[in-house]
């Protein structure tokens, strides 16, 4: 199918994309890689009146050591996320997630602020951000503001974003040493949205004895309602779970006995799969094509305690 | 481009690896791995899609179609679309009624059936979501596109109709005025109450055949164009030959007026055996108008728009001995038809009567399907047709007898197939299977799979919980293929035959063009051909080119489906090319100066029995081109033509076995092994064989556990993209496991038996049988399809409460 | 109107289109590029893969004023003449087609893919082609011509 007509302006600025945001009003897009927007134009989803095109912009685009945190352009694409030795090294949990989106092509041209702003709660990449408490940098002509990633996601494709505004940037912050990270991503086919997704980031202690317990942990919920969601409870209930020994290898996808956790958890497991039970707790997950609330819900239950266990076991 | 250099282009490379199947000297063609003539212009982007062909003062054609699946359309206003830029002419189905005919269906199963008007454009209802309802032509297709969000329409709604069993009930709103059950189609043998009496063991299922899209990669398009007098009609279609005559039946365009051609086409499935709405349309556009016009649909039109495959609720009951074999089986079929009955969809279930029985014997057989009308997009042809549907209900039932009694599914198979000293076999269902040894094959299945291994390592996860559980699944198929005896075809109403023709015109050169009726659209016919002319009349295999889907040029065939392009256009070709040797043999004779009942022929030269003395085909082409001394009564011409009726169908067969991993903590499955070990009969091109066999098992499987249209109770439906309808991607699939058993096929002297539908029917049942297999421990004797993780996660929770 | 200038397999093309014309149509309807087909609406199938700028898109979208300024290769610009690039040859070889509408965009994605693993595992070659669809062969005889073609191309230090 083939889309309505629009104008289009390519910006040479951030000012002048604002400017021309401001000037357009609510029927204006901001155009970035277009990985996401352009499927919605073919089908005549949308019909903006104006698209601003920033994907050149090199003011938004790349990665930086920031010192806390780690400094993500915009229009940094996914497969630039992916090869940065920065994120790689400050934020893991970023470049593991964003090798699960869709698949090579897209991500060649689809960018990081691009998916945020999107917001699609099946999208793999806000759920990170709510674990990691990334900050949205929002730039409109009045200036500039900086939103949390809880803030920033506030409904069904809706975020923070107003009129005239654009994201410009994502801070994540470093979590330091110690942690591991694991998303664990359940779709039905390789290119197929997340049925639900876990982003976890696992702080783990090592006593003296070997032992091994989570000292702190991050969750983030993959299309659990319309919004990504922070798994707080499971966060809270996690802390000081003993880990097992034997470190599992870490991988996404298709079952296999190495790759899985016993079945009934008794044992060291326990705690862990305790706080991994309360995942669900606070969501409000959809019924679509793939699957239902209910068996959403149970999904969370296990995948949380699957993305913990081997975020636990990459330290 | 042309055909010539491409296939030069080919030959050089061939000949500079020195290992592309190329055969030995004095070897045969047929059997050899020859590397396909048609992908120079697939690898290289040269290929002709319709959609490529642009043509001086083209238009460009959109539909606008039914938002509604049910529901009378009480004002279409296309007027306002006429003064959008670049647009030439709009039209509702109002405007197009007096000359828009109805499309044919060609197979009325019974002498009661109900079969609707079915207008290729909607006049005063809709009957299914996507239905057209009015066009724009315009300059370009993105004009054409814009221009209909101006046409005005509106809609009085109807209810839908969207259950087979609700739709059944007295007081259904009804899909047409003549009720929605289109027809009833019964068939038995034997004595079915006197085998279910006191049976000791009864299996009764209900199982769902879903509703597949078939999603051939091209989606369908259409060019036509006049110049007055006659008309061409380019389109993506399997069917040129049926094309042609059905479109002159619609349209009133003398068949002698119409020409079809049917280009590169890019796959098809069934899904392009149709007669469209569309390329009705196309005519009649370019009828009115005088111009050429071509329509290209996107992926989600053509989810809408394609028919459908599958749709079936499969009520059964098998009735066994203690010992595990069987006494009679019954079947009650709802097939869904969707809104009107196309080319061929009331025939698509009773394909499967008769293969219900699969490889087993038994006493009696009662089959009963009620076809019936819903609001959906019509149902047709789907790789397999009718067949897969019934192989998977014998061949899940088997794993559920086996299961009954305790048995090994490969021994209660065992105990009742037919053994190989038993053929030729006439089957419960009065089919005559020929050939087969299902031992054979069987006993290769199990070596290349490891079955007692797998086994073994299964109850072992049995034993220790093992959150992931690891089942087989068993598929011991047959099929009916080679589409189709006349006279079969005839008995079961259907309005044409089924033999195939090919032309063999030998060339002054001593080249050959070999013209056939079937309609290749990726198989590789145009290589497995020459494969048989280059031995047929000893010719190198450069030196032939096929010639086909064109009416003009390849005018009489029946074109390609239900895996009988081989089995009879195959043949035909052979007949053609004996025709023309024999012709060949008496000029031989009078260039040697010897009597025709003397000359041999071998390897492409006609010799004197007894002598060296020879003459090559290649210089009798020549010699007959002179004509300057021809024998008396001898015509300047070699070429040939022949046609093929089969006797009978052919009965491919096979084993499949499937090892799935079932995650049960979440439902997940992967398959960890497939093999597949098919009996084909003779071999044209291996390469080929296992090509069709790789890409059947990938659709069976997708059946399995990935594909279903999905409409909600309104009739909408909810899989109108590729993000919807899932589709396996390569790394969603394992590697397969193919091998082959030989018997001939004894219907044909090519000794073949088809391979198009063979891995599809097969492969679902394996799949779906390994999966339930994992969770027999858990209570679990069914898991509907496909088997998403979701349901299997259900089921495991149904089956262990 | 915007005007922009692409290369499309070596070619310098300058055109005026509107901002809403996808990269595919400019390649197929205004440039003759026929060799890139269009198989979906939502960037699922793949069918439309090209490199632009060196890595691999779907040219269905892809905006044409997206890819202002842009050195394209489509399947059209692979072979040599007559000599067919390397991977063309593997597919042909490994019977890696049948009806062929995939195969562009799937050579397009298999040649990506080396890029940054020259010599991959089977397991690499599937995931490296999760986002190009293919109806025909079930896929083992693609991901064995990956593997020939990646072969071919180490061995003749082929770039493309």
């Amino acid at each position: 199918m083939i889309p309505a007509s629009f104008d289009y302006v390519r910006a040479s600025s951030v000012d002048e994309a604002v400017e021309v945001l401001a000037d357009a009003g609510e029927e204006a897009k901001v155009l970035s890689g277009g990985q996401s927007l352009l499927p919605l134009l073919r089908l005549r989803l949308a019909y903006p009146s104006v698209l601003v095109d920033v994907g050149r912009l090199p003011e938004l685009r790349g990665v930086r050591d920031e010192g806390g945190h780690v400094h993500i352009g915009a229009t940094t694409t996914h497969d630039e996320i992916i090869r940065s030795p920065v994120v790689r090294a400050g934020c893991p949990l970023v470049a593991l997630a964003t090798a699960t989106v869709a698949d090579p092509a897209v991500r060649h041209r689809g960018t990081f602020g691009g998916s945020m702003a999107h917001a699609d709660p099946a999208g793999d990449l806000p759920a990170v951000a709510v674990a990691l408490d990334m900050e949205f940098v929002l730039r409109s002509t009045t200036g500039e503001r900086v939103v949390t990633a809880t803030d920033f996601f506030t409904d069904y494709l809706e975020t923070a974003l107003e009129p005239g505004e654009i994201l410009t940037a994502v801070r994540v912050p470093k979590l330091g040493e110690g942690w591991g990270y694991h998303y664990e991503k359940f779709h039905r086919t390789a290119q197929a949205w997340a049925i639900v997704g876990v982003a976890a980031a696992v702080r783990v202690t090592v006593s003296e004895s070997g032992a091994r317990h989570v000292a702190e942990a991050r969750v983030g919920l993959t299309n659990m309602g319309p919004t990504p969601l922070r798994a707080t409870a499971v966060e809270s209930a996690a802390v000081d779970a003993e880990l097992p020994p034997v470190p599992h290898a870490t991988a996404n996808g298709s079952p296999s006995t190495a790759r899985l956790p016993s079945a009934n958890g008794s044992g060291p497991h326990d705690t862990l799969r305790e706080a991994a039970s309360l995942a669900d707790g606070d969501t409000s997950p959809t019924a679509d094509l793939h699957a239902t609330p209910d068996y959403r819900r149970h999904l969370a239950r296990v995948l949380t305690h699957r993305a913990l266990t081997h975020a636990a076991a990459t330290v | 481009m042309t055909e010539e250099l491409d296939a030069g282009i080919v030959a050089r490379q061939i000949a500079e690896s020195g290992e592309l199947g190329e055969p030995a000297r004095n070897r045969h063609e047929v059997g050899a791995a020859r590397r396909r003539k048609e992908d120079a212009r697939l690898v290289t982007g040269r290929t002709r899609w319709t959609d490529n062909i642009q043509l001086p003062g083209m238009l460009y054609v959109a539909f606008l179609r039914s938002p509604m699946a049910h529901a009378r359309v009480t004002r279409v206003d296309a007027s306002p679309a006429l003064h959008r830029p670049g647009v030439v002419a709009a039209f509702t189905g109002r405007d197009l009624a007096g000359e828009q005919g109805s499309l044919p269906c060609a197979w009325p199963v019974t002498e009661d059936i109900v079969v609707p008007a079915h207008p290729p454009m909607a006049v005063d209802e809709v009957r299914y979501a996507g239905e057209a309802v009015a066009c724009v032509v315009a300059t370009d297709r993105y004009r054409a596109y814009d221009a209909l969000e101006s046409i005005e329409i509106d809609y009085e709604p109807l209810p839908a109709v969207v259950d087979m069993n609700a739709a059944l009930e007295d007081d259904a709103p009804r899909v047409h005025e003549e009720g929605n059950r289109a027809y009833v189609w019964k068939f038995g043998t034997g004595d079915i109450d006197a085998a279910f009496r006191d049976a000791p063991v009864v299996v009764e299922r209900t199982f769902v055949q879903q509703r597949l899209i078939p999603t051939a990669m091209e989606p369908r398009a259409v060019v036509a164009q006049t110049d007055g007098d006659s008309f061409t009609l380019h389109s993506s279609t399997q069917v040129p030959h049926i094309l042609r005559i059905m479109l002159a039946t619609v349209t009133g365009i003398p068949e002698h007026k119409l020409r079809v051609i049917a280009p590169d086409v890019g796959g098809g499935f069934g899904s392009k055996l149709q007669v469209t709405a569309e390329e009705v349309l196309l005519l009649l556009l370019a009828r009115r108008l005088g111009k050429p016009v071509k329509w290209t649909e996107s992926r989600s039109e053509g989810n809408l728009t394609v028919h459908h495959g599958r749709d079936q609720i499969q009520r059964l009951s098998l009735a066994a001995e203690a010992d595990g074999r069987l006494r009679g089986l019954r079947v009650d079929l709802l097939a869904d038809m969707g809104a009107y009955l196309m080319l061929i969809t009331p025939g698509i279930p009773i394909l499967g009567a008769f293969m219900f029985n699969g490889i087993y014997k038994m006493d009696a057989y009662d089959f009963t399907c009620t076809g019936v009308f819903t609001t959906k997009m019509p149902t047709d042809a789907y790789r397999g047709a009718g067949r897969p549907e019934a192989t998977f209900a014998i061949e899940r039932l088997m794993d559920e007898l086996a299961a009954e009694l305790g048995l090994d599914p490969i021994e209660v198979r065992r105990r009742n197939w037919i053994t190989r000293d038993e053929f030729p076999y006439t089957t419960v269902a009065n089919m005559t299977y020929d050939s087969g040894d299902y031992e054979a094959a069987t006993r290769k299945a199990l070596a290349l799979f490891g079955y007692d291994k797998l086994r073994a390592e299964q109850s072992e996860r049995r034993d220790r919980r093992d959150p992931v559980q690891l089942g087989i699944g068993v598929s011991t198929y047959t099929e009916m293929c080679g589409l189709a005896p006349s006279r079969v075809l005839g008995s079961l109403s259907y309005g044409a035959g089924g033999w195939e023709y090919a032309a063999v015109r030998m060339l002054p050169t001593g080249k050959v063009e070999a013209v056939t009726g079937v309609s290749p659209h990726g198989q590789g016919h145009e290589t497995a051909w020459s494969q048989i002319v280059a031995d047929a009349l000893g010719v190198p295999f450069e030196d032939v080119a096929v010639v086909h889907g064109d009416t003009a040029i390849a005018h009489k065939g029946m074109d390609t489906y239900g895996s009988r392009s081989l089995a009879v256009g195959g043949v035909a070709l052979v007949r053609a090319c004996d025709k023309v040797r024999e012709k060949a043999r008496h000029v031989a004779a009078h260039m040697l100066e010897a009597s025709a009942e003397d000359i041999e022929f071998s390897e492409g030269t006609f010799r004197v029995r007894g002598t060296e003395a020879g003459t090559t085909i290649q210089e009798i082409a020549l010699a007959v081109f002179g004509a300057h001394d021809l024998p008396d009564g001898v015509e300047a011409s070699l070429d040939s033509d022949a046609t093929f009726d089969p006797d009978d169908f052919s009965f491919p067969h096979g084993t499949h076995l499937c090892a799935v991993e079932v995650d049960t903590e979440t439902g997940a499955t992967s398959i960890r092994s497939y093999v597949a070990v098919d009996d084909i009969g003779k071999v044209i091109n291996p390469l080929i064989v296992e090509g069709q066999v790789h890409g059947g098992i990938a659709q069976g499987i997708a059946q399995a556990l990935f594909e279903e249209a999905v409409y909600d109770s309104e009739g909408n439906l909810l899989t109108t993209t590729m993000a919807d309808y899932l589709l396996p991607s390569a790394a969603d699939l394992p590697d397969f496991v193919t091998a082959r058993t030989e018997t001939p096929a004894t219907g044909n002297p090519l000794g073949v038996k088809g391979v198009g539908e063979a891995g599809t029917i097969a492969s679902t049942p394996a799949v779906v049988n390994a999966v339930v297999d994992a969770l027999r421990p858990y209570g679990v004797r069914d898991v509907p399809m496909p088997c998403t993780p979701e349901r299997v996660w259900r089921a495991i929770q149904g089956g262990a409460s | 109107m915007t005007r922009i200038t692409v290369t499309v397999d070596g070619v310098a093309h300058e055109e005026e289109v509107e901002p809403r014309l996808l990269l595919v149509h400019l390649l197929r309807d205004r440039l003759g590029k026929i060799g890139t087909p269009v198989g979906c609406d939502t960037s699922n199938c793949g069918a439309c893969t090209i490199m632009m700028d060196g890595r691999s898109v779907k040219s269905c979208s892809v905006l044409a004023v997206q890819a202002d300024g842009s050195e394209l290769l489509t399947v059209e610009g692979l072979a040599d003449g007559p000599t067919w690039h390397p991977m063309q040859r593997a597919f042909h070889e490994e019977h890696a087609l049948q009806c062929g509408y995939c195969t562009p965009g799937m050579i397009m994605a298999a040649l990506d893919l080396l890029k940054d693993d020259p010599d991959p595992s089977d397991e690499a070659i599937r995931h490296g082609l999760e986002g190009n669809l293919c109806r025909c062969t079930g896929y083992s005889n693609i991901v064995k011509a990956v593997r020939r073609g990646a072969r071919a191309m180490s061995d003749q230090e082929v770039t493309t």
